[in-house]
């Protein structure tokens, strides 16, 4: 057995079923090797494509994402899919082909160090020096990735250990005496988190992203204490949107009564979140008389940005059930009221005099849509408007780039979506901006026949950056307008074989979404909407959640009691 | 912001590239190394390094955590929760201009329990261990005859206490974390 076969034969052992890849001269052998297995390979147009594709068949299946590439520019282009997925927490494998060994150092063809290049993007990364730890190696890689806090893991091997004869342990044992993740939460905790949160008057629930493997503890939990419910950018779907408790999302582009929940709460049991900077505004104004009860895997999430009074390190579905053993219906009904009433009085609601908007767009798309329906997102005002009107109902459903912010995300994450749940309806939610940082990969989608509806919500301009030029940089737009060169979206899709539509108007929008949701083939929807749309409310960076900037475009109302105009710092 | 000192003893895997996510992890907090020292520790295969750094106080602790993370690092002990010894070792090469002077030199070594290891006509070189303040005390009485050349070797630090150090990080952490 060639080390090429080892590797093949160590993936399959793991599972592996779809790999997202591209070749090249490093990794050749591993693809000759692949020709004779049952691997499904997804042949990728780019490899930064292939990261995120294997990102989002991570965390819309939960089986770990594979991706292969090349050493050199292969490797290069992983980058922002490995830094990705981890801001993410998303399980992925990523195999590079590197020179051969003897070469390497010496500024070969297509070399780069890749392994030093990934340790900071990396939960962990190897560079193979013998054949015969291929399969040790490919266990670890695999049980590091999906276990604990979920991250990417790199696998850098050089080609002669690819063609070299494997003489080793298939078996062999994995080696990790420095890596035990804490999966059960410690007993006095939980009981000290349980007596915390029956003495709170105003407790309200932050859920995240760690949050999307345990939504069946989860949703058990909040029946049973009836505590109200915020889902965080990537908390998105571990809840039910329709439960009563239910208040939306918190921070920069919340929703009112999130925010004001926030505000004016005396405890957060904050489930799988990391206190981002977008979540919690200015840190010093966060909740700050709020108990803190913090449960995630991960101990160093722990009083990293908000100091917690009550940390529990584990597991979330070790922790829930487990703290709903010692709790019961809290007695908050004044507050339960109170965020009612919020919610109530603020709904998600947008002007449509003007022209057609973005927000209007994403409703159609979501009353058009399965309850099950997939929703990726690129980067941008369209990511926050999906966020806040078509917030899906399921967990790992909602695959949008949180923490890094990454542009040219949703169309290949729609790619992995889609293989990793053939059958289900996949909406890829994208910016006319956005999109075309990885719209070579409409050939993978073409050639797949995937089942995608591509909504690009084209306001002809980098749209968030022009909202915050025309907030803070006194309406001086630079370097943010693309419609006099943008393409002929549809007419593009069509050259690569996938049905286009260019729409200008409510009516025809509506049409072409209702067609496209039953069409089952990959097709593109172009919409035209108003360029000078804002995202509101809208806390500004560095300010506090409760100063919420209303904007011009909401509907008159009654807004003056709760949020106000806030000073607006450059 | 006030940088405190923080002498770190890390046992790590050893293996290449170790060190340099530890260094990038230091860099990446803005902690700047002062000293650092690698050599095998009692167990095969493993290593033990230590860290002086200098940085702001509320960031140690995450950096001790997210050194935790690395998944080649065994145990992370911050010797300034703790009593402990450190030691470091000096070379330092000194000019005798007479020899006279070099009673005396050889006066203040002796005071210092520093060693001749290389005698030349008019210069002497100097081996000598102690914890900071002696090498530096040493330093400042060698100076007006005229140092050459030092070097010295970074900390090394062990606990004062017999329990080993998978014991102390556990200790650690609860006391940490609740």
């Amino acid at each position: 057995m060639t080390g090429a076969e080892v590797i093949i034969k160590a993936l399959e052992r793991e599972g592996v079923n779809t790999i997202f890849g591209m070749t090249g001269g490093a990794i050749m052998v591993v693809y000759d090797a692949m020709y004779d297995s049952k691997i499904n390979h997804i042949l990728m147009r780019h490899e930064q494509g292939a990261t995120h594709a294997a990102d989002a068949y991570y965390r819309t299946t939960g089986k770990v994402g594979v991706t292969i590439a090349t050493s050199g520019p292969g490797a290069t282009n992983l980058i922002t899919g490995l830094a990705n997925a981890m801001m993410d927490s998303a399980a992925i494998v990523a195999i590079t082909g590197n020179v051969p060994s003897g070469l390497i150092g010496t500024d070969a063809f297509q070399e780069a160090d890749i392994y030093g290049i990934t340790g900071p993007v990396t939960k962990h990364n190897y560079l193979v020096r013998d054949v015969n730890d291929l399969p040790r190696v490919i266990k670890e890689a695999f049980h590091i990735a999906s276990t604990g806090r979920p991250g990417p893991v790199l696998i850098d091997i050089p080609k002669d250990l690819q063609i070299e004869e494997f003489t080793g342990d298939f078996d062999a044992e994995m080696d990790l005496p420095g890596y035990k993740p804490t999966i059960k939460g410690h007993a006095g905790q939980i009981k000290k988190a349980a007596e915390a949160l029956k003495l709170a008057k105003k407790p309200i629930m932050i859920v995240g992203g760690g949050s999307q493997s345990a939504a069946d503890e989860l949703l058990e939990f909040v029946e049973n204490v009836d505590i109200p419910v915020i889902t965080t950018l990537m908390g998105i779907g571990a809840f039910p949107t329709a439960k009563d408790q239910w208040l939306g999302m918190p921070g920069m582009h919340g929703t009112v009564a999130a925010n004001k929940a926030i505000s004016n709460c005396d405890l957060i049991l904050a489930s799988g979140i990391r206190f981002d900077d977008r979540v919690t505004g200015k840190i010093s104004t966060f909740a700050p008389e709020a108990t803190i009860i913090h449960m995630d895997i991960d101990p160093a999430e722990i009083s990293k940005l908000v100091k917690a009074h009550v940390p529990v390190v584990g597991d979330l579905k070790n922790i829930l059930p487990r703290l709903s053993e010692y709790s019961e219906r809290l007695d908050i009904d004044d507050w339960r009221k109170q965020t009612a009433a919020w919610k109530a009085k603020y709904p998600e609601r947008y002007n449509t005099e003007k022209p057609l908007v973005s927000q209007e767009v994403i409703g159609m798309l979501r009353k058009e849509t399965t309850d099950d329906c997939i929703v990726t997102t690129e980067v941008g005002q369209h990511q926050m408007f999906a966020a806040r009107l078509f917030p899906t109902e399921k967990p790992r459903t909602f695959v949008t780039s949180g923490g890094l912010g990454t542009m040219g995300f949703g169309l290949p994450a729609a790619v992995g979506a889609a293989l990793g749940n053939p059958g289900r309806q996949v909406v890829c939610i994208a910016g006319d901006g956005s999109i075309q940082m990885n719209i070579q990969e409409l050939a993978t989608i073409y050639k797949h026949q995937l089942p995608i509806i591509i909504a690009i919500i084209n306001n002809g301009c980098l749209g968030m950056v022009r909202q915050w030029q025309e907030m803070f940089f006194s309406e001086r737009y630079a370097e943010i307008y693309l419609a006099d060169s943008n393409p002929d979206f549809a007419k593009l899709a069509e050259a690569y074989g996938i049905e286009g539509h260019n729409i200008h108007d409510r009516e025809s929008a509506k049409i072409a979404i209702e067609k496209a949701s039953k069409s089952n083939k990959p097709v593109l929807l172009n919409f035209f909407v108003y360029e000078a749309e804002n995202v509101f409310p809208m806390v500004p960076a560095g300010a506090g959640v409760a100063d919420m900037i209303i904007g011009d475009q909401m509907p008159e109302g009654d807004y003056d009691d709760v949020i106000y105009e806030a000073e607006v710092v450059k | 912001m006030s940088l405190e000192k923080h002498v770190l003893s890390v046992t790590v895997r050893d293996k290449p590239g170790v060190l340099v996510r530890i260094a990038s992890l230091f860099a990446r907090r803005g902690f700047n190394i002062e000293s650092l020292s690698v050599a095998k520790s009692g167990i095969a295969g493993y290593s033990k390094t230590t860290f002086v750094v200098k940085g702001a106080e509320k960031t140690v602790e995450q950096v001790e955590k997210q050194l935790q993370k690395l998944i080649d690092v065994i145990t992370v002990v911050d010797h300034s929760e703790a009593k402990y010894v450190d030691r470091e070792l000096m070379l330092l090469k000194v000019t005798v201009k007479s020899s006279e002077e070099r009673t005396e030199i050889r006066q203040i070594a002796s005071d210092f329990r520093a060693r001749i290891v290389d005698v030349h006509r008019n210069a002497l070189i100097f081996e000598i261990t102690g914890d900071e303040g002696k090498m530096e005390a040493f330093i400042e009485q060698m100076k007006p005859f005229g140092i050459v050349e030092l070097i010295r070797t970074g900390r090394v630090a062990l606990t004062r206490s017999a329990a080993d150090p998978k014991i102390l990080r556990k200790a650690k952490i609860t006391t940490k974390v609740i």
